[in-house]
């Protein structure tokens, strides 16, 4: 059931203000969400001020600038700094993204980080992925043959490898998942904009023969119906993708293998 | 991972930080219109129940039902009904897999906003 009020012990309390930098005259405020697993307080918002033209022009390079030089305790995950790897996703000016590729000049006023939505937090920035990962390992993401293995390589058409465009580039950030109401209220049961993508990209890869089992398995009320077409997925998603489009199709295939 | 402390973690917050987005909005609009409706529906009923239970009682819901309160209740409640229709056809759109990319889905979303306040007017001119 949807649970609109934060549970108690993850209402936000007014953080920190650290100090400005000195003699800067392009000053920016950030307000960042901080919690930490050690101290038995309720998650925080700190505000820092960077001086803007000693920054780099994305969001993860305010970050990386503030754990350096203002609070070594900021903690957050990154890696590629190019959008290839998803680790930086988090809630950026009200929307989920990529810290490495969202650029500093995309937002009007403060800047306001939080991690991704509705999601056990680790420690500041850091959301707990498990269960986003166990969704995805679920919906079986590799390559089920039952025919002999050629003797060179399985083999696929242009046109047939172009279907799988615009699905194979998902780098698993979670930014869609988490910005989806119904997989906020639903997760436990709901697989998620993120799952049913890769879901999709199996069933209509034409080298894969365990198609009618891979829809058997989502025909279900939770796993793939609680999507009631928010969009909020394909509106976020930081390389451009359409969860929500794969969904409609593989429900569009679940009412065909009826007809 | 023995004298490893069991932690409660916090859930982050969701609803009331993330950005509303067209195509959110007219998707829960969607839904309390669904809802206000019942209730219209429930009024009506008390509307008609009042009518047979005789003149009297008729003539007290039937003024509340015909007054100010009652026009502006029933006003929305046309609103609301043209929203949840043209929303409807929209989900019909979306089940055949078009309109969904960002900039169709945020023009039917618009398409539905404008479009049941202008067919609500134009309800009101020819009533």
């Amino acid at each position: 059931m949807a649970e609109f009020k934060l549970p108690k012990n993850s209402r936000i309390t007014t953080g920190k203000t650290w100090p400005k930098p000195e003699g800067a005259t392009n000053v920016r405020k950030f307000q960042i969400y901080r919690w930490n697993p050690d101290d038995g307080k309720n998650p925080r918002v700190d505000t820092y001020f960077l001086d803007m033209d000693k920054c780099g022009p994305m969001v993860l390079d305010a970050l990386i600038k503030i754990k350096n030089e203002v609070d070594p305790t900021l903690s957050f995950r990154r890696s590629c700094r190019e959008g290839i790897c998803g680790s930086c996703s988090m809630n950026i000016d009200g929307i989920n993204t990529l810290a490495c590729i969202y650029g500093l000049d995309e937002i009007k006023g403060d800047v306001k980080i939080y991690p991704l939505p509705h999601m056990a937090v680790v420690k500041d920035l850091i959301p707990d992925l498990n269960h986003f990962y166990a969704q995805h390992a679920s919906i079986m993401p590799w390559l089920e043959t039952k025919t002999n293995r050629p003797a060179k390589e399985w083999k696929q058409s242009i046109e047939d490898r172009k279907k799988l465009d615009g699905l194979y580039e998902c780098v698993m950030c979670a930014s869609c998942s988490t910005s989806c109401p119904s997989y906020w209220w639903n997760s436990d049961r709901y697989l998620g904009p993120a799952a049913l993508l890769h879901a999709y990209r199996w069933i209509i890869d034409s080298r894969d023969e365990a198609t009618g089992e891979r829809l058997g398995e989502l025909e279900d009320p939770f796993k793939l119906y609680r999507c009631h077409t928010i969009m909020n997925c394909a509106k976020t998603c930081p390389k451009g993708l359409n969860p929500a489009k794969a969904i409609a199709e593989i429900k569009k295939m679940l009412v065909e293998r009826h007809v | 991972m023995a004298d490893a402390k069991r932690v409660e973690r916090p859930l982050s917050p969701h609803l009331t930080i993330y950005r509303p987005q067209l195509t959110s909005i007219s998707s829960i609009l969607t839904r309390i219109t669904g809802n206000a409706m019942i209730v219209t529906a429930l009024l009506i009923v008390w509307w008609l129940a009042a009518a047979a239970a005789g003149p009297d009682y008729f003539a007290a819901v039937n003024g509340f039902a015909t007054g100010f309160f009652g026009d502006v209740l029933f006003s929305l409640s046309l609103l609301g009904i043209w929203y949840h229709y043209l929303a409807g056809l929209r989900h019909l759109i979306y089940d055949a897999g078009r309109g969904l990319d960002i900039p169709t889905a945020e023009k039917l979303g618009w398409a539905c906003i404008i479009g049941s306040v202008v067919l609500t007017v134009l309800t009101m001119i020819i009533v």
